[in-house]
């Protein structure tokens, strides 16, 4: 099954931290969005497969846009 | 013969060189902790320069940084000056999400007024309970703006304490936190607000300024430049103006604020022991504050479905934006998947406005 990651909070994509095809663990740090000068990272929701990243470094990004799909494993 | 009585050598005093002490501690903590550096380092050395005997720096009526401060501060064009530049830097979006969060920010003024009346028994006029007390509300500009209107005397030592304990947020408040919130607390997710419109944030300004001026009309010097700043910022038309009023005018003006405000704390003023009771009250009013704020989130969460995290009461105190960068790290050591930033900016910012209109109110009562 493919999970959406959503953006948790507004700000910039600060660094990716993953590529398409990772294999990534629940709770694994994905990115790191930059907001109000604080890095705030994004986890996992599940464990799976990343088969799409649709954001980049330096984008702004509003909530609950998708930053990345997971494939379920 | 002449040379050697005007040297400043002879006229030095233990007061001032342990003022030498406060000035150069300042400077190093702004220097190798970044503790609020734009401040404390021109602050810092304010006070080393104002406590070299006979430079007159500071003699009333030809001193040069006698004359940034009579212009600047006791004339009050710097303090509005500041809020000018915040307005244009403050995104009200958080607020207007979720104006509820607006309880939380007058909630956080509760360590303002008690202070005040501690100090007050304590023994100090009420001009200058009333400026210790307004420490609590954690706002650097509003805490120098009282100050010079009612209490110039202490107005060194409480723009100090207000600084420094903004430097210290991230010591002092997660305590309190965690002292007056549970774990399941902690860890409440709350929804997201609704989606906030331009317009909405050009008309907010506006009636802003017409409603709070309207009932307290002694915080329109702070509040009026606090709003235009922000219709510079909203309106998206004179991006040159709103660039201008949050970055260059700021620095000009914050270079002028700082070493005035050092430079008022000379060893005579400053070494009493009432200004080691003004640290003490700040520290207490700040306290409170962030305490109260949490206490009334968990008291707005009686009543509604709709669960507040107490956390983001403690971002009541303004501190903008340092308070919910606290709430954010406390509430993501519980929950790292839980972002409260956001949610913590709304009572940030209603904390800053709660603040200046504590002020007004003293203002308008004491003067």
């Amino acid at each position: 099954m493919a999970t959406e990651v959503l953006v948790p909070l507004a700000g910039n994509i600060w660094v990716v931290l993953v590529n398409v095809g990772d294999e990534v663990e629940e709770d694994d740090e994905l990115l790191v969005i930059e907001a109000l000068k604080m890095e705030n990272p994004v986890y996992a929701p599940c464990d799976g497969t990343v088969t799409e990243i649709r954001v980049k470094k330096g984008d702004v990004v509003e909530d609950d846009d998708v930053l990345m799909i997971i494939e379920e494993s | 013969m002449v040379f050697f009585d005007n040297m400043g050598l002879l006229a030095l005093t233990p007061g001032m060189v342990f003022m030498w002490i406060i000035g150069l501690s300042l400077i190093y903590l702004a220097i190798t902790r970044q503790y609020e550096p734009l401040l404390l380092l021109p602050i810092g050395f304010g006070i080393l320069i104002t406590n070299l005997p006979l430079s007159y720096l500071m003699e009333p009526g030809e001193g040069l940084i006698w004359r940034f401060y009579h212009y600047g501060i006791e004339w009050e064009i710097i303090p509005p000056l500041i809020f000018l530049g915040l307005g244009a830097l403050t995104d009200f979006g958080a607020l207007l999400a979720q104006p509820r969060l607006i309880f939380l920010g007058a909630a956080a003024q509760v360590g303002v007024y008690v202070t005040f009346f501690i100090a007050y028994a304590m023994g100090f006029s009420l001009e200058e309970a009333a400026t210790i007390g307004i420490i609590g509300g954690a706002d650097g500009p509003t805490t120098i703006y009282l100050a010079a209107k009612l209490a110039p005397q202490l107005l060194g030592a409480c723009a100090v304490a207000a600084y420094s304990y903004m430097a210290l947020v991230p010591l002092i408040m997660p305590p309190i936190m965690k002292l007056l919130t549970t774990d399941a607390e902690r860890k409440i997710r709350m929804k997201k607000g609704r989606k906030v419109t331009a317009r909405e944030k050009v008309i907010f300004p506006l009636i802003a300024t017409m409603v709070i001026i309207l009932l307290v009309p002694a915080s329109a010097p702070l509040i009026g430049m606090f709003m235009l700043g922000n219709l510079f910022r909203e309106s998206k038309v004179v991006e040159r103006l709103n660039e201008t009023a949050q970055n260059s005018l700021m620095n000009i003006v914050t270079i002028f604020l700082g070493i005035s405000i050092g430079a008022t704390m000379n060893a005579e003023i400053f070494l009493r022991k009432e200004v080691i009771f003004i640290f003490f009250l700040g520290l207490f009013a700040f306290m409170i504050s962030t305490a109260s704020g949490i206490l009334l989130a968990k008291f707005m969460n009686l009543f509604t479905s709709n669960k507040i995290n107490p956390l983001v009461g403690a971002a009541g105190v303004s501190a903008v934006p340092m308070a919910a960068r606290v709430v954010q790290k406390v509430g993501a050591s519980a929950d790292k998947n839980n972002y409260l930033l956001m949610f913590a900016m709304g009572p940030n910012i209603a904390g800053v406005i709660g603040t200046v209109i504590a002020a007004g109110i003293f203002i308008s009562i004491l003067q």
